[in-house]
């Protein structure tokens, strides 16, 4: 004859407290509920018992089964929560399967900072050809050929006619060629001076502005261009407007940002002025207008330029501009 | 432009402090770049003690002396005949560095060590005597500096001018935009000489034979001049704006050309043939000596002040060796003139001969202030020179450069600058720098700009002037008036932001190469003959070799690029760049830009990952990378197919695909040729991909069309075939999806085997074709008889085989 169900229970009961770990519970739920598990044999053999006590084994049977049931689910629950053993654990600081990191160039990231910046203000993204027409470069920009004003672009030549742009300013002829004001634009993009050294490279970017309404003023160029230093420096950066010279403003002014390495103080990156010159701009020429067929007394404008290069180094830190087209991998994988 | 205090403080009384006059001629549009004292080069220069002097050894004429500085004696040979004994004289210590640009150092003169060097006031250009050593007052304390012994300083401000102010280029240009801050006035030298007629007719004459390129030429002359030395006053004038003096008729006429700003030249009279002075062009390919010696080639269109006979000078820019003032010269015709500015910049262009004289004329110079100057130079060269001024003046003045007032509207003055001045405030502040103003009417003035002013033609410019008096810093700040209509960026540059986007995703760094490269290129790339990315745009004035023609392909800069990495040891790259490249109509014509997308994988991948096994990079790697490219950006119909042995010349052949969306070619992709790998150095092998952004960006798709996710389970079926080498995979899937079975849901390559019970020159492929219907169930054999169709397709159409 079987145990008797009582004793299996306890038997049970003590196996069960034995188990410490899921597998374990799981064994010994198979070993007592599974299909030939000792519950289930006792069952299945009830018919062996004299007919009289079958249905209170039978309950007492079932009872038990219930309540192991549950017993099991409970410690395997309490087992799967506690702490698992020392060979069941994997070391989680491995390196994962990471993707290659890829890195955008920092003039892209500072070129879509301003881009981003301009546009939110209302301004138009224009871009065009960096290989231009003396009208375009300079004529149309009241500089006239044999103007000692060209000599304040060193210039790369293809012909007498053909430059390789030295601004970005021929975008503000193309587009107001094309369009009537109100214009807002900006123009992104790469210039050529023929210049290298410690400070200059012959190739650099970058981001002209031009905005033409009627009823512009200075003090709109000033807010406009405060909102920009406001915004890709820090809302605390002073500014300061200085009058200046391009021949296609007129009044012309050099944007100064006290200088964001010693907040004025004077420091290496500042040549000890406290200063640094970051834009360059001015009320449109009538001169400009005039070649655009705009009606200078109705429409006033003004137009601005900044170097992308100069505001990724204050930016970033970056101290040599011969960096950012050397390509290093050691330099480009910081950004 | 050099601006010393001491010079400066003739022209008016200096009230404020060098730093506060350098910031605010800073803030009125005249940059300062830097403040200097002039006496600098005195800091190693001490009060020294002659304690003793002993004869050199060697030299009858030199002495030996013990010079105390105070804590130290210094051994010093001195050959001036005044050094005695307790006499204080300057000590140059090692190290200093003289005007003349000799360094001090420590030396042996005649066996003998000099630690120093007891200085004459000529030596230390402090004044002429070159006689003896400087004899100071015996009351100075000893080895104290001698700047501060004799209170020498003199700070001096170097202005960075713009080209618009030439009127700057003068001393009392500044002094007037000086007076301006201070709000006091500019005291004029001496007014103009009396006698405007006289003899000076009977012995010279100018003729303009070109009233263009000469506006003006005026002319004066003085005889039984003395040529010697400038006084020092005015030695030290010019040494404090960094001129050399040289003798005293050209050091007036630098003196008159630094105060006023008009450039002047003084020929030996007696050296003019004819004595007479003809102003006209040169002829082509004529030869001319300038004062510099050097022999120029002269143009049809330059300008030459001649004389009877021959060219002189090259008008405005440089004078002539056969006419220069000599140690013998007694007469000296003296030029002041108006030159053409057009025609003096072409010419100092042509010769690459810019002097202090051109720089002026090219940039304008008063038209109205010749006479001043001549006068000035005229004056001081009777003075001076102890020459006699010949009677009357000559003064061509053909063309006349005219003034005219300009009309300035005060509302819209105040419109355009955002101010709100009145009338009476624009006209003190325009006062301020000497220019005339009437008021017409209450709105309106009349400005009589001042001839030296030639910047200041219209109403912008007198706006100018008055934002800048005002203070730029004064005008409040506002807001422009924002437009109602949102701006949208333009869909290049949304485009070009998510390529580069997902290319950084996908682990590329970028990279900005210059656009222009070395000639050599396109045979480094092996490019045809007759490939248009030969047509190389030349630039005319390149930096350097590496940088002659503008790029026609992106790929040189890359593997360039690779290179510098590999010599820094990074040897696992993955790196792409957008930028446009440059195919020539020839020099007259714009090019035609072309924006262009490339990059470049090489080296291992998994590098050293506990997880991975590292392998190199292949084809499939990069070619991974631009596939999940274009389909990101849903490029329709996008096809890698083999690139005819014949069209590869940088990329390696039967290991290079062409892109094709369609029929468009986008690109190429491939290993990189190693040949090309040689050319360019490369020890390791790279891929390369290239894409044309201009054919690509159009095709980019955003819209999205929502199906219905399917109800029904799909049924997967595979099946494998044995096919020639040749055929392309791609062709084989889109075969059966060309078939155009409804029931076809999708399709796969899964496996390729190529070896062992394999004929030669075939493979065996094999591929899963997904079957789904949208109304039931798939039974299996619903698609038994699609999969045969397809099955007889792909045996027929490509020669194909099961496997045995």
């Amino acid at each position: 004859m079987e145990k008797h169900i009582e004793q299996i229970r306890i038997e049970a009961f003590q196996e069960l407290g034995e188990a410490s770990n899921p597998e374990q519970i799981k064994e010994f739920s198979v070993r007592y509920l599974g299909r030939k598990g000792a519950i289930t044999r006792f069952l299945r053999n009830i018919s062996g018992l004299p007919p009289e006590e079958r249905p209170e084994a039978g309950r007492r049977a079932n009872e038990v089964k219930k309540e192991l049931d549950a017993a099991v689910k409970s410690a395997l629950a309490a087992a799967e929560s506690g702490p698992p053993a020392a060979e069941d654990r994997i070391d989680v600081s491995l390196p994962g399967r990471t993707p290659p990191r890829g890195h955008l160039h920092p003039l892209t990231r500072i070129t879509r900072e301003i881009c981003d910046i301009f546009t939110r203000l209302g301004f138009d993204v224009a871009e065009g050809p960096e290989v231009e027409s003396d009208y375009y470069n300079f004529e149309a920009l009241n500089i006239p050929k044999n103007h000692p004003a060209r000599d304040m672009q060193d210039t790369f030549y293809i012909s007498d006619n053909i430059v390789l742009r030295t601004q970005t300013s021929p975008m503000q002829i193309r587009v107001m060629e094309n369009s009537a004001p109100p214009v807002r634009i900006i123009a992104p993009g790469k210039v050529y001076r023929c210049d290298s050294d410690l400070t200059h490279t012959p190739m650099f970017h970058q981001v002209e502005g031009l905005l033409v309404d009627e009823k512009v003023s200075f003090g709109d160029l000033k807010g406009i261009l405060t909102t920009f230093v406001h915004q890709i420096f820090d809302p605390e950066t002073s500014l300061r407007f200085r009058p200046s010279f391009f021949p296609f403003t007129e009044p012309s002014a050099e944007v100064d940002i006290l200088c964001v390495m010693c907040r004025g103080k004077g420091c290496r990156v500042c040549s000890h002025t406290g200063w640094l010159e970051v834009l360059g701009s001015g009320m449109v020429h009538p001169a400009v207008f005039e070649n655009v067929g705009y009606d200078t007394s109705r429409y006033t404008g003004f137009a601005f330029g900044m170097g992308v290069e100069r505001i990724a180094m204050l930016k970033y830190g970056i101290d040599d501009i011969r960096k950012y087209f050397e390509n290093d991998f050691r330099f480009l994988r910081q950004f | 432009m050099k601006v010393s205090l001491s010079w400066l403080s003739q022209y008016l009384p200096v009230e404020m402090t060098v730093a506060d006059i350098a910031e605010a001629l800073t803030m009125a549009g005249l940059e300062v770049d830097s403040v200097f004292d002039r006496y600098a080069y005195l800091k190693t220069v001490r009060v020294g003690r002659v304690a003793a002097v002993h004869p050199h050894p060697n030299a009858d004429k030199l002495k030996l002396c013990d010079v105390t500085i105070g804590d130290r004696t210094h051994r010093v040979v001195c050959g001036a005949p005044n050094v005695r004994p307790d006499m204080l004289a300057p000590l140059a210590l090692p190290g200093t560095l003289f005007p003349n640009g000799l360094l001090l150092e420590q030396s042996v003169i005649r066996g003998q060590t000099s630690e120093g060097m007891l200085c004459s006031e000529g030596e230390l250009e402090l004044g002429p005597d070159r006689s003896g050593i400087m004899d100071l007052n015996p009351e100075l304390a000893v080895g104290i500096p001698l700047t501060e012994a004799l209170n020498l300083h003199d700070p001096v401000i170097e202005i960075d001018l713009t080209p618009n102010r030439p009127d700057c280029l003068s001393l009392l240009g500044i002094a007037r935009e000086v007076a301006a801050i201070q709000k006091n006035r500019v005291t004029y030298p001496e007014e103009r000489l009396s006698g405007d007629t006289g003899e000076i007719t009977e012995k010279t004459s100018v003729t303009i034979e070109d009233p263009g390129h000469c506006p003006r030429y005026a002319a004066r002359l003085v005889e039984g001049i003395t040529i010697g030395p400038s006084p020092f006053w005015l030695q030290d004038r010019l040494l404090s704006v960094g001129l050399r003096p040289i003798n005293n008729i050209v050091d007036i006429t630098n003196f008159v050309m630094m105060e006023t700003g008009q450039p002047l030249h003084a020929f030996d009279f007696d050296h003019l043939e004819e004595n007479r002075i003809v102003i006209r062009t040169a002829d082509e390919g004529e030869k001319f000596t300038t004062l510099d010696g050097k022999e120029r080639i002269l143009a049809s269109d330059m300008l030459m002040i001649c004389d009877g006979k021959k060219p002189v000078a090259v008008g405005g820019v440089m004078g002539g060796l056969n006419s220069e003032i000599e140690n013998t010269t007694t007469r000296v015709l003296i030029e002041s003139a108006y030159f053409d500015p057009v025609s003096i910049r072409r010419t100092a262009k042509r010769l690459g001969l810019g002097t202090d004289a051109s720089h002026r004329f090219e940039r304008g110079v008063d038209p109205d202030g010749t006479l001043t100057a001549l006068d000035r130079a005229a004056r001081l060269m009777v003075e001076i020179g102890g020459g006699v001024l010949v009677d009357g003046l000559i003064d061509e003045r053909p063309k006349i450069i005219e003034n005219r007032p300009v009309t300035l509207s005060v509302s819209r003055t105040n419109r355009v600058l955002g101010l709100e001045l009145d009338a009476d405030q624009i006209a003190d502040l325009l006062r301020s720098i000497e220019f005339g103003v009437e008021k017409e009417g209450s709105n309106a003035l009349k400005v009589t700009v001042p001839s030296f002013r030639v910047d200041v033609t219209r109403s912008e410019d007198l706006m100018e002037e008055v934002a800048r008096l005002w203070g730029y810093n004064r005008i409040p700040v506002t807001s422009p008036a924002m437009p109602a209509e949102a701006v949208r960026p333009t869909r290049r540059m949304t485009a070009r932001n998510r390529i580069k986007d997902l290319m950084a995703g996908y682990g590329f760094a970028e990279a900005v190469n210059y656009s222009f490269i070395d000639r050599g290129a396109c045979d480094k790339l092996q490019l045809k003959q007759d490939d248009p990315r030969r047509r190389l745009l030349e630039i005319l004035n390149p930096l350097t070799e590496e940088q002659t023609v503008m790029r026609t392909s992106l790929i040189p800069g890359l593997l360039e690029a690779m290179g510098r990495n590999l010599a820094w040891q990074m040897r696992n790259l993955r790196v792409f760049e957008v930028g446009n490249t440059f195919i020539s109509n020839g020099r007259e014509a714009l090019p035609d830009e072309t924006e262009m997308m490339a990059g470049l994988l090489t080296g291992t991948i998994h590098e050293g990952a506990w997880h991975t096994e590292e392998r190199p990079a292949d084809f499939f790697d990069l070619k991974g990378n631009i596939e999940a490219l274009l389909n990101a950006l849903s490029i329709p119909d996008l096809r890698f197919t083999a690139m005819d042995d014949k069209d590869c010349s940088y990329t390696r052949p039967g290991y290079t695909a062409r892109i094709l969306a369609g029929d468009q070619a986008l690109g190429l992709l491939g290993e990189v040729h190693p040949a090309t790998l040689k050319a360019y150095d490369l020890k390791q092998t790279a891929f390369i991909v290239e894409l044309n952004l201009d054919r690509l960006i159009p095709l980019i798709s955003d819209e999205k069309q929502g199906r219905p996710i399917p109800r029904f389970p799909s049924v997967a079926r595979d099946i494998t075939i044995i096919v020639d080498r040749s055929v392309e995979a791609d062709d084989l899937l889109r075969s059966v999806l060309e078939m155009d079975e409804e029931l076809v849901e999708d399709i796969s390559l899964f496996d390729l085997y190529e070896g062992e019970n394999i004929p030669r020159g075939r493979k065996s492929v094999s591929f899963r074709i997904i079957y789904r219907s949208a109304h039931e169930t798939l039974e299996d054999e619903a698609v038994t008889g699609i999969h045969q169709r397809i099955s007889d397709m792909l045996l027929k159409k490509y020669n194909a085989a099961f496997p045995t």
